[in-house]
């Protein structure tokens, strides 16, 4: 069975840079994304909420692979201009979790105590400086565990991106396949073992991520025990 | 490119094949996850060390890895290793059932954990059977309010059935590819199978929201 391990390996990770990009350049697109269509979700004018409303319907009321192709086939055939696979699966993973970010962004904020936003107000902090300085780093807290799970959800998604010929892990799992036909369990395997351990990384750095900034406003992050969190902070296990 | 109404007419009855075969592995793998993630549930917090824990980290492992990888993996992993060969449609529905099934596991287990302790300590001085204080008092307490989520997730399932085209499964993107490739047009048939998906899921997650806003509010 392991024969052929280095090679199969070898050409796996091959796949890694790709995936990582993906995942990498989809959470950068979609933080901002979140962030602007799910504060524009609690803006007080009518028609901002609106078109945020429709991005976040519509981007998640249609399936991904649906998305994937549209902007891989469908837009060059509208506009005439051919994305790179890369960018085009980058563009995908962005639109379409900033879809579901915004819910997080939008709950986060509504989660604030109201006597925060009076209390900001009684001290005649502008409407910038209230979000600012007193809103969102609360908020940002309670985003962090939700944003977790989308960022790997995201992760996963980058799978996908095969189906527009992205050399990323999965596509050269199966560019492996019809050769190493008796050694399929290895190739999965490796392909599976590898998203597990990105997924792991994710969670190490949400962890820490959220251990800043719950320090920054003065509070201790709660324990958490799932597998992910002893995995990374041997301690939590201990202390539940 | 020009929107063609009379190409529309003629690949609707394709693409609504294609939502068929979406809707029928949607729904059997909606009821697998159900049941098995109550298993998956009841098992992670039965006292036999050894079984929840590999419940445990099989619902991690599965949860943090793709469902494309998995889906090939079930796919041409399985035949020659256990000799059983299954249909891409049947191999859909297990992995999307096994795989939202550790989605619904976590779902039950807060449940289950939000029933009131009083409630088993009630049921502990009436002496039931562990059979009836399970189908008696606490799952009936424990499942409405984990139906909203349930519902949620029949929706993304959904969404993910498109990926078992990797496989072959004529879904309703499938669908379209086919009849988008016969005629080199590309526009109709992925912009109509993306309405059909807005069309059939945005209800369906107003409809779970109301649920969700009803079940909180008892």
């Amino acid at each position: 069975m392991f024969n052929d391990f280095g090679h199969i390996a070898a050409t796996i990770l091959a796949g890694l840079p790709a995936t990582l990009a993906a995942t990498v350049g989809g959470v950068l697109l979609t933080i901002p994304l979140s962030f602007a269509a799910g504060l524009a979700l609690l803006s007080k004018h009518r028609w901002v909420r609106f078109i945020s409303r429709v991005y976040v319907e519509g981007l998640r009321g249609t399936s991904e692979v649906v998305q994937l192709f549209w902007i891989y086939f469908v837009l060059p055939a509208l506009i005439g201009f051919q994305l790179v696979p890369l960018w085009a699966g980058i563009l995908v993973l962005g639109l379409n979790h900033g879809a579901y970010g915004a819910e997080i962004v939008r709950g986060a904020v509504q989660s604030v105590p109201q006597p925060q936003h009076e209390g900001a107000i009684a001290l005649n902090l502008t409407a910038t400086q209230r979000m600012w300085r007193v809103i969102l780093p609360q908020a940002v807290v309670e985003m962090i565990p939700p944003f977790n799970n989308l960022f790997i959800q995201l992760m996963k998604s980058t799978a996908l991106l095969s189906f527009i010929t992205v050399t990323e892990i999965a596509n050269q799992g199966e560019i492996l396949r019809p050769q190493f036909g008796s050694q399929l369990l290895l190739i999965y395997l490796v392909e599976l073992v590898l998203y597990l351990l990105i997924a792991l990384l994710i969670t190490a750095a949400m962890r820490l991520l959220e251990r800043i900034t719950a320090r920054n406003i003065g509070r201790r992050p709660i324990p958490r025990t799932g597998l992910l969190a002893r995995a990374i902070e041997p301690d939590v296990a201990g202390l539940s | 490119m020009e929107w063609d109404w009379s190409y529309v007419a003629e690949i609707i009855p394709a693409l609504l094949q294609g939502l068929l075969v979406t809707l029928e592995i949607t729904v059997l793998a909606s009821l697998v996850s159900y049941a098995l993630g109550l298993v998956f549930a009841l098992v992670r917090r039965s006292r036999v060390p050894v079984l929840s824990q590999a419940v445990w980290l099989f619902v991690e492992f599965v949860r943090s890895t793709p469902l494309l990888v998995q889906v090939f993996f079930l796919y041409y992993v399985l035949p020659p290793t256990t000799g059983i060969r299954l249909s891409a449609l049947t191999t859909g529905v297990i992995a999307l059932g096994v795989h939202y099934a550790t989605y619904a596991s976590e779902v039950y287990r807060a449940g289950i954990e939000a029933v009131p302790v009083g409630q088993w300590e009630a049921c502990l001085s009436l002496s039931l059977p562990r059979y009836r204080v399970w189908t008696g008092v606490i799952l009936p307490q424990a499942i409405p309010r984990i139906l909203p989520a349930l519902g949620n997730y029949t929706i993304a399932m959904f969404k993910e059935v498109p990926l078992l085209l990797a496989i072959g499964v004529l879904d309703i993107v499938n669908q379209a590819k086919e009849v988008g490739g016969e005629s080199f047009r590309v526009v109709e048939p992925y912009t109509l199978a993306g309405l059909l998906f807005l069309i059939l899921s945005y209800p369906s997650s107003i409809l779970v929201r109301r649920l969700e806003r009803r079940v909180s509010h008892r």
